[in-house]
């Protein structure tokens, strides 16, 4: 019954173009299997391409075979194009990038080609909550046990799993939601890097004397007003281990479990040192505040230092990072998020290609090759991936908190549910039209009306 | 004759062929999508599956304050444009028809904004706004006076698109009253001027009672695109600081992008509910004002 009222709906919305993609599928499945048992080869045996290069001519397409890549148009491709065009050398496999719009619009486009059956054989996505609302597990290929996914760090996987079964593989670098900070300034005001959230007050304090602004408020582009709600994550884990299963099984809530109702008073606390026109200042402008020092401190994802390099190459090198600070200093830990995932659609017509191209991509080689046209923004997920030496001076001071395993994942990657409206209510928080506790709430009932729309159990 | 072998049964067909092919584009396009959100307005929703959970969607719309507060929001932005677009419009469609020399380029002047993309307008008046580096502030400062924060003050916010959507829409309207006015017939005015009528008495005996049909074109089609509005919100605010300047048209766009297509189509439906029930009592209201003229 629920069977045919699908197809009645499928019909109605697209059933020329399913059909004509469905058809697709059956023309490549010679090169396929040929295909197959190269990917079987041990991950390693890439790395050392001047070796391979000498049964390449196996591993190689006799027709050059195209793969279409969607991806969002925010995203730097320069990177990616380094990979694909050494993919092509060596493989024969064009790459194709399909631009799509990024956030929210992105996701409906997205959503609506799947649900179409037009997905492109590759998609650049991001992992956590946002790619488990896809339900990969209808579209996707299951790559668990592909052999390329043994290169892949273990924290990232649970990030693009759904029951025990993983559908993506890395596309990058992680990145940190952090505070970034003007170094220079810092040393002009002899302020050192705070590990207590009173340590971080009283150098607001300082700056504010000095007649600067303390921390950057940038709500017109009201997505960079939740960051300090996020990046406390890995502080509140500290405190509350299990937060993110209770969370997402109905049993804990942000108003009245402390240490997460403490990241919304946290960012109310803030109000009092931050720009006069935090709520028309965007993040473009931020970030220049950030790097002229007229800003001192800057809550914000690391792949902003990504944004100042483009933009003020000769500064990048003033800007520092350091994790959101806790109430107690050994508490104190990054929050990461992870990279986007690159996930195969299931009905592709190269499917084979497809693997192929992942199993290059993921590997220490093709971080590598990343690396030339794309600076890492934080540590790299594939094992034996190291950062570039010339990696940029707030990275390599983030790497302390990885190397002593001080660090979490954010709460988007640990479960699959985040509110809607959190943007506009960490807004209201931030700005003083609402207290911390009221919108703790009020950020509880939009999580529990998206667990109701999505039918998560539980709920 | 050929005439005489249609058969009855067929005549009455003949005509009906003929309106098939509209008919069919008509209801696959139009009936067809709307009668469907009826019924996924009553279901949770992801395009492909459906679960019939009867009226909750509805139920969540009026009990979530970030869902309601567009009811209001609305009905404000919807009562001011309208009513700013009829006053300024009528004032200038009555400037525009009198003996001023340079009427027809000015007439180009208010007529231009209506041809801008309503985007563009909504950034280029963001950025105006901005409040210690936008123009309109640094102008104030000029003279002394110390602007507010024209769309981050929650208690303004709304009111300031609310006058950039007047400033882009009153040039239809000043058309659709220079219309009415041109229509009504010279005579009329003569006969005010035999009898020593000054300007004030031409306009409140002739033109305002006589150019009533253009005024409600006006403001039904004010009303209603004030009702719908979307873009521009959503190209100056995207309902923010917060959610105070979301209006109902903002809010179900949000509930689509969070995935939520079951609780955005029942939005629809109340917004179409809505729409109608304020505009079909209007319409009845100020063409019984046309009649009784």
């Amino acid at each position: 019954m629920a069977q045919s009222k699908k197809k009645t709906i499928l019909a109605l919305t697209g059933a020329v173009l399913l059909t004509s993609a469905l058809t697709a599928c059956g023309s490549n499945n010679n090169n396929g299997n040929a295909a197959n048992a190269n990917a079987n080869k041990s991950p390693d045996a890439a790395t050392e391409s001047p070796a391979a290069t000498s049964d390449a001519s196996s591993e190689r397409y006799e027709k050059p075979v195209t793969l279409k890549l969607m991806i969002d148009n925010q995203t730097s491709t320069e990177g990616i194009k380094a990979v694909a065009d050494e993919i092509e050398k060596r493989y024969n496999i064009k790459t194709e990038f399909d631009l799509r719009p990024g956030g929210d619009e992105g996701d409906n486009l997205v959503k609506t080609r799947l649900a179409t059956g037009e997905m492109d054989d590759l998609s650049f996505y991001n992992s956590g909550s946002l790619f488990k609302a896809l339900q990969p597990e209808k579209y996707f290929l299951d790559l668990t046990s592909e052999p390329f996914m043994q290169n892949v760090v273990d924290s990232f996987l649970p990030t693009v799993s759904v029951d025990g079964k993983t559908y993506a593989a890395p596309s990058g670098a992680s990145q940190a939601g952090a505070w970034l900070y003007n170094k220079k300034v810092y040393a002009e005001l002899g302020l050192s890097v705070p590990k207590t959230w009173d340590e971080l007050k009283a150098n607001n304090e300082k700056i504010k004397a000095a007649g600067k602004t303390a921390v950057i408020g940038s709500y017109k582009d009201s997505w960079t007003s939740q960051l300090i709600v996020l990046a406390d994550y890995a502080n509140v884990t500290a405190d509350a281990p299990t937060f993110a299963d209770d969370f997402t099984n109905n049993k804990a809530k942000f108003a009245d479990t402390p240490a997460a109702l403490r990241s919304f008073q946290k960012l109310a606390e803030m109000k009092d040192y931050m720009n006069k026109d935090y709520l028309a200042t965007t993040y473009d402008q931020a970030l220049k505040m950030l790097v002229d020092g007229t800003g001192v401190q800057y809550p914000m994802l690391t792949f902003a230092l990504s944004n100042i390099f483009a933009t003020y190459p000769d500064k990048i090198d003033d800007i520092g990072v350091f994790a959101q600070p806790a109430d107690s200093a050994d508490k104190t830990a990054l929050t990461v998020w992870m990279p986007a995932g690159i996930a195969i659609y299931k009905d592709g017509k190269n499917v084979e290609a497809a693997k192929k191209w992942i199993n290059f991509f993921a590997s220490p080689e093709g971080m590598a090759l990343l690396a030339t046209k794309a600076k890492p923004e934080g540590p790299y997920v594939i094992k034996g991936a190291t950062l570039p030496n010339d990696a940029y001076a707030g990275v390599k001071e983030m790497m302390p908190y990885f190397d002593n395993g001080n660090n979490a994942p954010a709460l988007e990657f640990l479960s699959p549910l985040k509110g809607p409206s959190l943007p506009q209510l960490t807004v209201e928080v931030g700005a003083g039209m609402k207290s911390p506790e009221d919108n703790a709430k009020a950020y509880d009932k939009d999580v529990e009306k998206q667990a109701k729309q999505l039918g998560i159990a539980g709920w | 004759m050929q005439k005489a072998s249609l058969t009855k049964a067929s005549k009455r067909f003949y005509t009906y062929k003929f309106l098939l092919p509209a008919g069919i584009i008509y209801f696959v396009l139009f009936l067809l999508p709307t009668i469907m959100s009826f019924f996924f307005s009553m279901t949770r929703w992801d395009l492909v599956d459906w679960d019939f959970i009867g009226l909750d969607n509805y139920k969540t719309f009026f009990s979530e304050s970030s869902l309601n507060i567009g009811f209001r929001n609305t009905l404000i932005y919807a009562v001011v444009t309208c009513g700013l677009k009829v006053v300024f419009g009528l004032l200038l469609g009555v400037a525009l028809t009198s003996g001023l020399r340079i009427k027809g380029y000015l007439r180009s002047v208010v007529f231009f904004p209506t041809l801008l993309s309503t985007i563009a307008v909504g950034i280029a008046f963001s950025s105006m706004m901005h409040p210690t580096q936008g123009l309109i502030n640094k102008s104030l400062a000029l003279a002394g006076i110390v602007g507010p924060d024209w769309l981050g003050d929650t208690s303004i916010a709304l009111l300031s698109v609310a006058f950039v959507d007047v400033w882009k829409g009153v040039g239809m309207a000043t058309v659709i009253f220079i219309a009415g006015i041109m229509s009504i017939p010279e005579e009329y005015y003569e006969a005010l001027q035999i009898d020593g009528g000054n300007a004030w008495d031409r306009f409140k005996h002739i033109t305002n009672p006589l150019v009533a049909p253009a005024m409600n074109s006006v403001i039904i089609l004010a009303f209603i695109g004030g009702l719908r509005s979307f873009d521009l919100v959503w190209a100056m605010t995207k309902g923010g600081p917060g959610f105070s300047t979301d209006l109902i048209a903002s809010i179900i766009y949000k509930q689509y992008q969070g995935g939520f297509y079951g609780l955005s189509t029942a939005g629809n439906v109340i917004l179409f509910i809505g729409v109608s029930l304020l505009a079909f009592p209007l319409l009845k209201l100020l063409s019984k004002r046309e009649v009784d003229l």
